[in-house]
């Protein structure tokens, strides 16, 4: 007679049997990635009004392609997002290595007001800035593309450094000192040893913030607003000013690509910092 | 075999605030030497490590390196090399690059580099290893990566940050031997801190034994086991009984102590400079006390070189710890006081032949006893 054997405890996967949890996770797919997809969907819609499907088309990314103001605003973004994230991956970079390494008068202080891009209002970053780029430092508009971007690119760095800094900081907290000592035991300067030891060890820090800086300054659409002049309009704004008058498939379109964008470069540089990470890992363990 | 000295520290004393880490440490190191550094956590043997690599300046005193003073002289000019606790093997580079990366720093042209790296990764038996990365290597492994990125540079002297206190327990006794015999190959001085008397004494040919940042005394392995100059060495060093007295006789080729807590005097077979009116310290290493019967009125033995008297005392077993290869007996004086004695058991049935509360007689040899002034 065999006892009739004790029930396991159920494993983790074996939680998505249970309808409560597969409620849950259909709420959160529902309202998470629906959106996303019925955005994507009417990107195809063969229709001008865009509120019932009338069938699928590509007419309207040929239209994307076709509107001057709307690649302008793209390509805007696009060297927007690259000046200001290599600038704050270099500032932040900097900024990391200084609060790791030195002991300062009013450290405490600069630590505090890192922080403050990241908990003060955009809302009010944003109208600081047109105040500042109005009233303190006048920002020429009438500069040659693209140093009429100067204003936004320096207000998306002003916020984007700090975010940097941090990610980098946490990175840092990881080292092993005795890595740095080592260098210098074997005879390499403190240049030697930044280049050497510390870069390649802030190597995901830096790939993720650079990540972190490319994608807030590519979809910021507060700040931008109040520091774009009528020649500077970004992508984001420029949607915004779309959809006001109505949304088109052309703003469908438009969305479409720049989620494919972020997805494709989120993806690379995780599967980059991913690989660093692992090796990492086992490496120092 | 008169050796040059390499490395001398003069008077250095390292404070970090108001702690001093290093109190007035002289020292001199010999050209060959296996010198370690032994002390409890805290004592300031990895201070002076660190100061003789360069990453912390002596507050007072000279750090000389072959009669040339590098207190101020930063690591990267620096004529020593150091293989760190935690190893500092670069997780990033491959294990040739590792190894090589101090010559590298140096300008060594790439040809001469890689031969270099091989003949090192040849003497700690890491060949055809110079394409790993240091993940794919064991702790044990990557020990000896450091030591040929270390030695690759042919440093004058050889640091080593507790090299052995990551290993488990048999890959350490390996290990022993190995560096040991790696010294001799390279003849490099090697300059080794560790914590770990076992350790110390295995390896070292010399050894400084440090106490809260003072040098309490440098000497062989067996002379610090067997004529530690204070309590502090005679504790930390092996296990010891150790009974307060005062000298009775102290004449130049033989000494009584007597000491309240053994019933009879202490007999030495030497005598002692100093310490005539003061309080003295009689240590007695457990492996030195001899266990004899006294069930059935058995007299007390006589080792013969004692006066009757002197140097055997009664007691009862309280505990005994069954070591295989040694037993460990508890054995309580009269007055109360309990010693440790240590007897090998040399036949299978030896750890029968004393059991618990068995009355028994410690006796032990007039040249066992240490006396300690401090």
């Amino acid at each position: 007679m065999s006892k009739p054997e004790r029930q396991a405890p159920p494993a983790p996967l074996e939680y998505l049997r249970r309808w409560p949890i597969r409620a849950w996770l259909a709420v959160v797919a529902v309202f998470l990635y629906a959106p996303l997809i019925t955005l994507m969907a009417f990107s195809f819609n063969n229709s001008r009004r865009n509120i019932v499907w009338r069938g699928f088309t590509l007419d309207y990314y040929v239209q994307v392609f076709q509107d001057q103001g709307l690649l302008t605003a793209f390509g805007n973004s696009l060297v927007i997002a690259a000046v200001s994230t290599v600038a704050s991956v270099i500032l932040g970079a900097l900024t990391a290595l200084t609060l790791w390494r030195f002991k300062f008068p009013g450290k405490p202080a600069l630590e505090g007001a890192l922080a403050l891009p990241i908990v003060v209002p955009e809302i009010c970053m944003g109208v600081a800035m047109l105040v500042f780029f109005t009233q303190v430092i006048p920002w020429p508009t009438s500069l040659a593309w693209p140093l009429n971007l100067g204003s936004i690119i320096i207000s998306h760095i002003s916020f984007s450094f700090s975010f940097v800094a941090i990610v980098i900081r946490a990175r840092l907290a990881s080292f092993n000192r005795e890595l740095e000592e080592a260098a210098k035991d074997l005879g390499a300067g403190e240049w030697r040893i930044l280049r050497d030891i510390l870069v390649p060890h802030m190597w995901p820090g830096l790939l993720a913030g650079a990540l972190l800086a490319f994608t807030l300054s590519l979809d910021d659409f507060v700040i931008t607003f109040f520091t774009s002049g009528p020649d500077t309009t970004t992508f984001p704004v420029k949607v915004y000013s779309m959809v006001r008058f109505s949304v088109t498939p052309e703003v469908n379109a438009a969305s479409t690509l720049l989620i494919i964008i972020t997805v494709v470069l989120t993806a690379i540089a995780l599967r980059l910092q991913g690989a660093d990470v692992a090796k990492d890992a086992a490496g120092v363990a | 075999m008169t050796a040059k000295t390499i490395i001398s520290f003069e008077n250095v004393t390292k404070r970090f605030g108001k702690v001093v880490a290093v109190d007035d440490v002289s020292l001199s190191i010999c050209e060959g030497e296996f010198f370690a550094l032994l002390g409890p956590s805290g004592c300031g043997k990895t201070t002076l490590l660190r100061m003789l690599a360069g990453f912390e300046t002596p507050s007072e005193g000279r750090i000389l390196i072959d009669g040339e003073d590098v207190s101020r002289t930063p690591p990267n000019k620096r004529p020593v090399n150091m293989v760190f606790q935690s190893y500092a093997v670069f997780p990033h580079m491959s294990v040739a690059d590792n190894v090589g990366y101090g010559l590298m720093v140096d300008g060594v042209l790439p040809a001469e580099r890689s031969r270099r790296v091989e003949e090192a990764l040849a003497l700690v038996k890491l060949e055809g290893y110079g394409g790993r990365k240091p993940d794919q290597m064991s702790g044990g492994q990557r020990q000896r990566v450091a030591l040929a990125r270390a030695l690759v540079k042919r440093p004058r002297v050889l640091l080593l940050d507790e090299p052995l206190s990551a290993l488990d327990a048999k890959l350490r006794e390996q290990m022993r031997s190995e560096l040991s015999q790696l010294q001799e190959k390279v003849g490099v001085t090697f300059l080794f801190v560790t914590h770990d008397q076992d350790e110390a004494l295995a390896m070292a040919s010399r050894c400084a034994v440090m106490n809260r940042g003072l040098l309490q005394q440098v000497a062989t392995p067996s002379d610090l086991y067997e004529f530690p100059n204070s309590r502090f060495v005679a504790d930390f060093i092996g296990s010891v009984n150790l009974f307060e007295g005062r000298f009775e006789v102290d004449e130049a080729d033989h000494a009584v102590v007597r000491a309240p807590e053994l019933s009879t005097p202490v007999y030495l077979d030497h005598g002692v400079t100093g310490g005539r009116d003061a309080t003295v310290w009689v240590a007695l290493r457990p492996e030195k006390i001899e266990l004899h019967k006294r069930g059935d009125g058995q007299g007390a033995p006589a080792l013969g070189d004692a006066p009757d008297g002197h140097n055997v005392v009664p007691g009862v077993i309280r505990h005994i710890s069954y070591l295989g290869s040694e037993s460990v007996y508890e054995v309580e004086l009269d007055q109360g006081r309990r010693v440790r004695t240590l007897r090998t058991n040399l036949t299978r049935r030896d750890q029968e032949d004393f059991t618990w509360d068995e009355p028994v007689w410690l006796a032990w040899h007039a040249c066992s006893p240490a006396v300690l002034l401090s």
